[in-house]
């Protein structure tokens, strides 16, 4: 038989882009304190569409006279009513967000598209239906936390200071709202600069829900906000997701004090591909792995290590698969892969590729065309990498994979373990026991089997190693924010 | 007997068939397929957005890809007539709407089918070896083949012996499509077109339906196809998926290419894009030909009309502007 395919006839997708007029942008935003939107004393900032460089809004600063007014409506609201309200009462505030959030789900995934860059198909599949399933999750927990294994009545620690990254800025919010506020803390919240707009949406919702004034504020800035939100000496816990970096000089801020910290910071994921794998699976776990986001992603199976005997079989498929990625308007339903959150970002992940190629790593892309302004890089993948290059070592946040091959389980354990972070890890194969034995051994908060980048809020999720420590989601994460009984919760 | 199909093949595939054996070691050692993962491939391609131009051109090649099917007890010659015209000429009102690719009977009305149809380039497909269940002697399956081939038959839907796949005489059902597509040979040397059925609904998991893929491939298939529509669940996206990796795989290993027919339970304009997409994005758009793709359907077609329609004029017209056979 001779192949006489129509390769003419191409099946080419016409534009499906989501309309962007549901979402209502004011032209500037104050700071969410008390239950009101207030003026910054500090310089207002833009927050711009990474797809195309348009401002979206301008947002307010707040500097720390705004940080001294946040925390001590937090302090007041917190002493006044949330942690005397019964577990019971706070619910159905948590249960009424939830169902905000699921009626406003288009109106939020639109937005966070535009001011994040990643793909609607995500924002609107993904992040928002998780933003809500924690708050449903969480609001379940608010009136059962004697279950939480911390003692018979674990109290509240009081005002939590918490500062979110921009790479899901609303799943972030939630992760870490929704547990404070389940265990009767009040939230001080710092959304990162280039995507602070779904958290002021966000405080919307909490006034639309009738959430008491002083219970969840919202101060927008960059890094010295949150160093003055973090280092403030009324907040009783801290809570950071973000670079390694920063997070060290947080652990060095709150030492010392009794603050306390959970700290969830960078990886640099093995996704470890074994002979007897799932092949047509493995491959699209890869796939979600890294260019999910746009790479984006702290848990993200930057490092792809397959066994050799199936290495060429694996990169063939994979690059395949890659050559379909569309990547392009993230607002368009059928883009797989946005634009690259800042300028900042797009250039430390040419910065590290053009390390890689310089160090001798291979580096192959897709064809394909990128728009003409905006932040943009095309899925890339680097073949024949070592341990000792950078781009197996750094994490560089972006749509980039670099692939290793290993030839026996224990140097594929030795390889992911080789590392300084430890907050994920994937296993890809048909054997059980195997399953078993490599979580056992693989050092990183969550490893997944047979899957990747599967997000739940009933499973707790965190770092080992410099990938921080605390962890969230889960009957778990509720001990981030509660004092054990026999403890002294409030200063 | 199988030297005439090995002669076709890469060695180590030809090497694979030898013996029963072999060919169980060879179907096991196919990567296994996780059904968590293929699920979740198949409902994420099910969510493309396909409007306007592409919609319209999905209809189209949808209409094109339909084997126009009747398979019951009490089809009558006139039904058959009337499904023939339809198939040719599916609207009416509009010759510009193509044609279907084939009309899908049971053997004894392949020569009515035959009389109406003629040279309009629609396919006559008849299903053969004791469909649906297959249940029956091999020389019985080899007549009820032979009998549509001279009736006109221009392809083939055959079933495999669930029975046996499901034991693991993997052998006797790779000599069974062998037997049968000998059976498809007609006097003047030419071939009838051969699909195979697997019945994926009785063969339960995904990798026995990858296992199948090969099986029939190995045996010189030129199409696989998933169901008869007798059995529920028959066809579904992520069974189709599997199916669509292994002819893919399968060109890759032997420069071949074998075609891939979903049957049973796609009767909408929105399932049958689906599908196209997933053509599109698994196998390739070589698939996206009516050569390479069908779609065995009986109500599909009339919903496909009605999306063209509402396509052409922006109008929605009811199930009365459509012929019911």
């Amino acid at each position: 038989m001779v192949p006489t395919g129509s390769s003419d006839n191409v099946f080419a997708y016409a534009p499906a882009p989501e309309s962007r007029a549901i979402v209502d942008l004011q032209p500037s935003y104050g700071l969410f304190i008390d239950g009101a939107f207030v003026d910054g004393n500090g310089t207002p900032f833009k927050s711009i569409n990474p797809a195309t460089e348009e401002t979206l809004a301008e947002v307010a600063e707040a500097d720390e006279r705004d940080v001294e007014t946040a925390v001590k409506a937090a302090r007041r609201a917190h002493t006044r009513v949330w942690s005397r309200m019964p577990g019971s009462e706070r619910a159905k505030y948590l249960y009424r967000i939830a169902r905000i959030i699921q009626e406003r789900a288009r109106e939020l995934a639109v937005l966070e598209s535009l001011d994040n860059g990643k793909p609607f198909r995500e924002t609107r599949d993904i992040d928002v239906p998780v933003v809500a399933a924690h708050f449903f999750y969480y609001a379940g927990w608010a009136d059962k936390l004697h279950y939480a294994g911390l003692g018979t009545s674990p109290r509240p620690l009081g005002v939590a200071a918490q500062v979110i990254p921009w790479n899901f800025p609303l799943l972030m919010l939630a992760w870490k709202v929704a547990p404070a506020l389940a265990a009767g803390n009040t939230v001080v919240l710092k959304p990162a600069e280039t995507t602070p707009l779904t958290a002021l949406l966000f405080a919307e919702i909490c006034q639309q829900a009738d959430l008491p004034a002083g219970v969840v504020n919202i101060i927008t800035g960059a890094g010295a906000t949150g160093e003055a939100l973090v280092g403030h000496p009324g907040v009783d816990k801290v809570a950071f997701t973000g670079s390694t970096a920063v997070g060290k000089a947080i652990a060095r801020t709150v030492a010392g004090t009794d603050k306390r910290v959970t700290l969830e910071l960078g990886g640099k994921a093995a996704n470890i591909v074994f002979d007897d794998a799932p092949v047509d699976q493995a491959v699209e776990g890869i796939v979600d792995g890294i260019f999910f986001n746009q790479g984006h992603v702290c848990c993200a199976g930057s490092r792809l290590l397959v066994q050799e005997s199936v290495a060429d079989e694996v990169l063939a498929k994979l690059k395949r698969r890659v050559e379909t990625l569309r990547v392009g308007d993230p607002l368009d339903k059928n883009t797989d892969v946005g634009a690259i959150n800042s300028a900042e970002q797009l250039a430390r992940i040419h910065e590290l590729s053009a390390s890689g190629e310089a160090e001798g790593a291979e580096r192959w892309s897709p064809a394909c065309d990128l728009p003409s302004t905006g932040f943009w890089f095309a899925p890339t993948i680097f073949t024949n990498v070592s341990l000792a290059h950078r781009i197996a070592r750094e994490e560089i946040f972006g749509p980039v994979l670099s692939v290793l091959t290993f030839r026996t389980p224990s140097e594929a354990v030795e390889k992911a373990n080789n590392t300084p972070y430890g907050l994920s890890a994937g296993v890809w194969t048909d054997k059980g026991s195997r399953i078993l034995s490599m979580a056992n051994q693989l050092k990183a908060g969550v490893v997944w089997a047979n899957t990747f980048n599967k997000f739940d809020p009933t499973s707790p999720f965190g770092g080992f190693k410099e990938s921080g420590y605390g962890r969230e989601g889960g009957r778990h994460g509720l001990a981030a924010y509660l004092a054990a009984d026999e403890q002294d919760g409030e200063r | 007997m199988t030297a005439t199909v090995n002669s076709r093949l890469p060695g180590e595939l030809a090497d694979a068939t030898s013996s029963d054996a072999s060919l169980r070691r060879f179907l096991h050692g196919l990567p296994g397929v996780d059904q968590v993962g293929a699920e979740a491939r198949a409902a994420r391609l099910g969510t493309r957005s396909i409007k306007t131009t592409a919609k319209a051109y999905a209809i189209d090649l949808a209409i094109r890809m339909v084997d126009l099917t009747t398979l019951e007890g009490q089809d009558t010659p006139g039904k058959v007539r009337s499904l023939a015209s339809k198939a040719m000429r599916p609207d009416p009102t509009d010759p510009d709407c193509p044609a279907t690719a084939a009309v899908c009977v049971y053997p004894d009305l392949v020569g009515v089918a035959k009389e109406t149809l003629g040279d309009s380039g629609v396919q006559i497909a008849a299903v053969a070896t004791a469909f649906p269940s297959g249940r029956a002697a091999r020389d019985i399956k080899l007549a009820d083949t032979a009998d549509a081939v001279e009736a006109g038959a221009d392809e083939i839907d055959m079933v495999i012996d669930r029975g046996a796949f499901l034991t693991g005489r993997y052998l006797q059902v790779f000599e069974e499509i062998v037997a049968v597509k000998e059976a498809c040979a007609r006097p003047d040397g030419t071939s009838a077109h051969l699909k195979v059925i697997f019945e994926t609904g009785e063969l339960q998991t995904y990798d026995n339906v990858r296992r199948a893929s090969w099986l029939a491939m190995l045996a010189g298939a030129d199409f696989i196809k998933t169901s008869t529509g007798k059995v529920q669940p028959a066809a579904t996206l992520p069974v189709t998926l599997v199916m669509l990796e292994a002819v893919r795989d399968w060109r890759e290993a032997t420069g071949q290419m074998v075609g891939v027919k979903p049957a049973g339970g796609i009767r909408t304009t929105k399932d049958a894009i689906k599908y196209l997409v997933m053509v599109n994005e698994i196998a390739g758009p070589d698939w996206l030909d009516p050569t390479w793709f069908r779609f065995g359907a009986s109500s599909l077609l009339n919903d496909l009309l009605l999306q063209r329609t509402k396509m052409l004029t922006g109008r929605y017209s009811g199930p009365d502007y459509v012929t019911v056979d």
